[in-house]
């Protein structure tokens, strides 16, 4: 099995691991990094969302093979303690039920609002819309990335 | 001076104190309720400072509740519940019921930090633990938690203060009666202050008192008011805390290939591609299932992938075709069992000017947790050690030590956070597996599902068709006849005696069902998630017939049961009268802009009474649900910021799964096993979701559960007064679209 360097959460991991294995399950089972959850493994409910290169991207379709010296960010990495404005607007808005999900919808709304610092309403729910809440807590994340957007 | 104790019998008791601890109060709330606290309280001294009081939550709700053991010994596993006292007077509450996401891990320390009456940044929550020798029941389901458990929670924390505030008089040498605690802070008449922390250890050694005062509910400073979700910190960081995130040392990864249809068993099957791909270090074979085993979660679903395996049939592979035809067969014949009859049915329909009747239909629904069922277990000659995700901790264990052979309190469960759970969880399948395969590899394992495994290996909502017909006699509802044809079981004993039920003079609920292979169980809100559904879109039919208004119709109803006494009946009429007056005013009902239209529903499951409407437009010909303005009468409302997230949840998964849910089945096998079949409802097909309260002072009910069933129903009157179209089928989606390309043309 060949080794991958990877950049993540700003530090360089080396891992041994077969060249299709998903991001996700190198972040989960070599790295027993498990805040990026397991969904559906095809790219359709965004609970395993991390940032590459600042962009959203869905770990669980790709391949460690395909990422060379871009920068992984994952929710552990996304600040000190939870104080990025997307968690403490999470925070404030007492958005999780289960909470399952919330490590990808925050994933998805920090790399969202970083492009796009003053989104309208209906961006924010076509943004959001590729991640699934299963408990329907879909009103609270709408008012959180509202509020995170306020005070970023 | 305060007195230096060794122990209980050393007590140096003023005369006065002792009558007054020993004294009957006359209890302020609920006086039908008698509680020997002796009974389901300890209270114990820390060794390393503090002190615990170990209370059994579940036997404390039964008056004839005895612990299972001596109860001079305390030991940490005696008990279901805990509260900890530091000495410093911090606290820390241990929340014995399992947390799917329905907030109870939070509201219920919350009932015992008001009653205890300390400031609930002082309060840190952990979850309790599970000890399946000497508890029966420890369970997440039916929205059952914080109403089972209101009296005895407060209880407890009111107990526990009583014993602080008696242990500062002791210190004192006053009479407690002269002593108040607010805020973790005893004080006397003098003006004299001790903190709980102080006198813990006093405390630890006094009898328990009986008949404690509960606080007047306009006192409470914790219930009533916004309290975040206790794990918020943990789940906005990523920390491990559900199931999935369980690991241990050694521990290898399990994904089972399970029989592809239902119907089908194992014949044969050939694992050399699975055994050579990396990381795959066993497969082996239980039952009819095959579990591939390895060193990551990648690998095992490949090798699963990789199996080749040859099924056979053991009984008939079912199609949803098969399972329409029978149940529409069962509601075109006679073979009924009646749950409820009330008057003469077949006579006010021999009679009646009118009748109407319409068939309601919906499909099996999967339960789609966000986090996929999975389990670890660890079984060792010592015990059996699991860990996950489960609502029914005792069942499960149980169930295990049977299947293993093993004596009960070899099995040791532990719960973690649920990602999820809407019923699925009450069934321990996975963690049966978890339990098979470490019992023959016998190392820690950790099952995991993938998504296909999840929606492909279920227990599913059953598929349903209800028949419902009413008579209508000189513009009056005369009789009303419900019909159920279900899979695998029928609507539960109670579900006959809600509204109409007391309502209509002549009523009759009869219930049959077609048994089939496909396995089937309680789905959020069971048989009311769909019933509801029906009975409202029928009631708003109705209503048409009669040229009525629907909630009007529903109150003017309701008034045939006030008085009524027949204990039987569920629901409490002035309550659910309350409800809809409530969200008639808050919905701006009838009084809504061109181009909004309106559909209203209401329901009582689960001991709450919750009035739904459902604001829709069109766009583009097709309804789009902008708004849901909800009522809801649970009583006291313990977490208002938990709960209203609740009835959001809850309303747009009823949505959700009205508009959306359909599993078929083509030859006993799922036809959409992954979301880019199946789906569900996301941020842009949600509408803003306003909830209100009925304010009263009555005990707690729960909120799990009972936003979901009124919603299908008051989004499709909506639709119906948009388009003219009245859907009868789940999911709507279906409907909509044929009418949407005969509109088109």
């Amino acid at each position: 099995m060949p080794n991958y360097t990877l950049k993540i959460n700003g530090k360089k991991i080396t891992v041994n691991v077969d060249e299709d294995t998903p991001l996700l399950w190198v972040l989960r089972d070599e790295l027993l990094m498990k805040g990026t959850k397991f969904g559906c493994g095809i790219a359709q409910c965004g609970a395993c969302t991390v940032h590459v290169n600042n962009s959203a991207v869905r770990s669980c379709s790709l391949p460690i093979s395909s990422i060379s010296d871009e920068s992984i960010t994952t929710i552990e990495g996304l600040s000190e303690n939870g104080t990025h404005p997307v968690q403490l607007a999470w925070k404030e808005i007492d958005v999780p039920q289960c909470g399952y999900c919330q490590a990808g919808q925050i994933m998805t709304a920090s790399a969202f609002l970083k492009e796009k610092p003053l989104p309208t309403n209906d961006e924010i729910r076509e943004a959001m819309h590729g991640n699934i809440c299963r408990c329907a807590s879909y009103n609270r994340i709408e008012k959180a990335v509202k509020l995170a957007a306020k005070n970023s | 001076m305060p007195l230096i104790i060794e122990s209980k019998k050393q007590l140096n008791w003023p005369q006065k104190t002792h009558k007054l601890l020993t004294k009957k109060f006359t209890m302020s709330q609920n006086k039908s309720l008698s509680l020997s606290r002796r009974n389901f309280l300890k209270t114990s001294l820390l060794a390393g400072g503090g002190m615990l009081i170990g209370f059994n939550l579940l036997s404390a709700c039964k008056p004839e509740a005895i612990l299972p053991i001596d109860i001079s010994n305390l030991n940490f596993n005696d008990f279901n519940a805990f509260i900890k006292i530091s000495d410093e007077g911090y606290v820390t509450i241990f929340s014995p019921n399992p947390e799917i996401g329905q907030g109870v891990k939070t509201s219920m320390p919350m009932i015992i930090a008001e009653e205890l009456d300390v400031a609930w940044e002082k309060v840190s929550v952990a979850q309790g633990f599970y000890d399946p020798k000497n508890y029966q029941r420890q369970v997440a389901g039916g929205s059952q938690s914080i109403r089972f458990g209101w009296d005895a929670l407060r209880q407890t924390g009111a107990t526990a203060k009583q014993m602080l505030v008696n242990a500062a008089a002791i210190q004192w040498g006053v009479e407690p009666n002269t002593c108040f605690a607010s805020q973790g802070i005893i004080t006397n008449a003098t003006g004299d202050t001790l903190g709980y922390g102080e006198v813990v250890k006093v405390a630890a050694n006094l009898e328990v008192p009986e008949n404690i005062n509960l606080k007047d509910p306009k006192d409470f400073k914790i219930i009533g008011h916004d309290i975040t979700n206790v794990d918020i910190q943990k789940i906005i960081t990523g920390d491990p805390l559900f199931g999935i995130d369980y690991s241990s040392e050694g521990m290898v990864y399990a994904s089972v290939l399970r029989p592809p249809a239902f119907g089908n068993k194992l014949a044969s099957f050939d694992d050399q591609i699975t055994k050579s791909i990396n990381g795959v270090t066993e497969v082996i074979k239980f039952g009819d299932k095959i579990a591939v085993l390895g060193s990551n979660t990648w690998a095992v679903m490949k090798g699963k992938k990789a199996l080749v395996a040859l099924w056979e049939n053991d009984t008939k592979l079912e199609s949803t075709d098969d399972h329409n035809f029978e149940l529409i067969k069962i509601l075109n014949g006679n073979k009924f069992e009646t749950n409820r009859e009330d008057g003469n049915v077949e006579s006010a329909f021999k009679v009646a000017d009118k009748i109407i009747e319409r068939t309601y239909e919906s499909p099996f629904l999967p339960h789609n947790c966000m986090e996929p069922m999975n389990f670890y277990a660890n079984v060792t000659d010592k015990k059996v050690h699991l860990v996950g995700p489960i609502q029914t901790p005792a069942w499960t264990s149980g169930k295990i030590a049977k299947i293993l052979n093993r004596k009960p309190e070899e099995i040791h469960l532990e719960m973690t956070r649920m990602g999820g759970g809407f019923g699925r969880r009450l069934y321990g399948d996975f963690a049966e597996e978890a339990a098979q395969i470490s019992n023959i590899i016998k190392k820690p394992i950790q099952v995991i599902f993938s998504r296909e495994d999840d929606m492909a290996a279920g227990t599913y909502r059953p598929a349903i068709k209800y028949r419902i017909k009413a008579a209508i006699k000189e513009g009056k509802l005369t009789a009303y006849h419900l019909k159920e044809a279900a899979i695998n079981g029928n609507m539960y004993g109670l579900i006959a005696n809600f509204f109409p039920a007391g309502c209509v003079p002549n009523y009759r609920v009869s219930t049959a069902n077609y048994k089939s292979n496909i396995t089937t169980g309680a789905w959020r809100a069971p048989f009311t998630n769909f019933l509801a559904f029906a009975e409202q879109s029928f009631f708003s039919e109705i209503a048409t017939e009669l040229d009525k208004d629907h909630p009007q119709l529903i109150i003017d109803l309701l008034q045939n049961v006030k008085g009524t006494t027949d204990e039987r009946i569920q629901y409490s009429p002035e309550r659910m009268e309350e409800t809809i007056n409530l969200v008639i005013k808050k919905s701006n009902w009838g009084k809504t802009p061109e181009g909004i239209y309106q559909g209203f529903s209401a329901y009582y499951s689960h001991n709450t009474h919750v009035a739904e409407v459902a604001d829709v437009e069109l766009k583009n010909g097709m309804p789009v649900v902008k708004k849901v303005t909800v009522a809801v009468d649970c009583g006291i409302v313990v977490n208002p910021l938990g709960a209203k997230n609740q009835v959001e949840g809850g309303v747009i998964d009823g949505i959700g799964h009205a508009m959306y849910g359909d599993l078929s089945f083509e030859k006993g096998i799922p036809q959409s096993v992954n979301f880019d079949k199946y789906r569900l409802i996301r941020m842009e097909e949600t509408p803003e979701v306003k909830t209100y309260f009925v304010e009263n002072n009555l005990s707690p009910t729960g909120l799990g559960e009972p936003g979901l069933p009124p919603a299908g129903g008051a989004v499709a009157n909506a639709i119906y007064k948009a388009t003219g179209n009245r859907l009868l089928k789940q999911p709507f989606i279906n409907q909509l679209e044929i009418s949407k390309s005969k509109l088109l043309g």
